[in-house]
């Protein structure tokens, strides 16, 4: 399946960060994805990256908050995501357990060892936020 | 009732995982209070507030996710299962693990083994995580209760 071959399909999608100062470091220096859009508004800061192997698709690191929540409703949305209950992301990696050893020198909080499983290797990790990746290998 | 700190959460959330990476270890209190960075009278209230049940039997519903990844997965004898998820004896590893799923680890076993799946399609621990026990009683107050249902009916009116 190639990447990027028309105009159409899903080209964001946000995830909640608690500080997205904080968010972009861990993303751009810990991780190697590449700042794609810091646009300020205000107190509103559209900010996305991307992983330098996927140009057609940006992760955005969103902070929840008025006004486009009431402040009860961001309080809610930092609590789930500071608990873990944001849905599974997974990164997709040529060599899990080397980009274990490369991610953990850098100060990625790993949750999961790599293991070996169903003919592929996954470790899990996740970001200051609290939200939760897995990260498995490709099948060759 | 008032939220909780998220930065608090997020150090909840620390112990959590640290059960969820090495569930076969013992996880009294003041080892997940250290890991959490809380003292150990706010540890146990703030967890259960945080993520619905007391942690020793988050533990416990993590122990049966293993059990049963292992029961289903591999063909390792039931007792080393039992000794691999943290439990003492065979015995008890057997009652609780029937107490809380409804069948015996063989059953579930035998059980599994005989059904098609898919599981490779879907991230384990994730899956994994999907049938994990919903316990959300004690397993006391469960043993109690299946004795209960089993007898339901001729004995309603007498459930206060």
């Amino acid at each position: 399946m190639s990447q990027n071959v028309g105009s159409q399909g899903v080209g964001v999608v946000g995830l909640y960060v608690r500080d997205q100062e904080e968010a972009l470091q861990f993303y751009a220096e810990k991780l190697g994805f590449r700042l794609h859009t810091d646009v300020r508004n205000g107190d509103y800061r559209w900010l996305t990256v991307q992983h330098p192997d996927q140009p057609s698709f940006q992760l955005g690191l969103f902070t929840p908050q008025a006004p486009m929540h009431d402040s009860a409703t961001a309080q809610t949305l930092r609590e789930i995501v500071a608990k873990g209950a944001m849905p599974p992301l997974v990164l997709v990696v040529d060599d899990c357990r080397a980009a274990y050893d490369r991610l953990r020198a850098r100060g990625v909080e790993f949750t999961q060892e790599p293991i070996d499983r169903y003919g592929s290797v996954d470790a899990g990790f996740r970001d200051p936020s609290g939200n939760g990746w897995k990260m498995i290998e490709a099948r060759q | 009732m008032p939220g909780q700190d998220p930065e608090l959460l997020r150090r909840l959330l620390r112990a959590k995982d640290r059960m969820d990476a090495a569930s076969h270890e013992e996880w009294p209190v003041p080892r997940l209070a250290q890991v959490s960075g809380v003292s150990e009278a706010h540890f146990a209230r703030s967890f259960k507030e945080a993520f619905g049940i007391p942690p020793h039997r988050y533990l416990l519903t993590r122990r049966i996710e293993r059990a049963t990844f292992l029961l289903r997965d591999t063909d390792l004898p039931i007792t080393e299962i039992a000794f691999q998820t943290g439990w003492n004896s065979l015995g008890t590893f057997g009652r609780v693990f029937r107490d809380v799923t409804g069948e015996s680890p063989g059953q579930l076993r035998a059980r599994e083994k005989a059904t098609p799946h898919r599981r490779d399609q879907v991230p384990a621990c994730i899956l994994g995580a999907a049938h994990r026990p919903d316990l959300t009683i004690a397993v006391s107050e469960k043993r109690r209760q299946d004795a209960g249902d089993s007898m339901n009916g001729s004995q309603e009116t007498e459930v206060p």
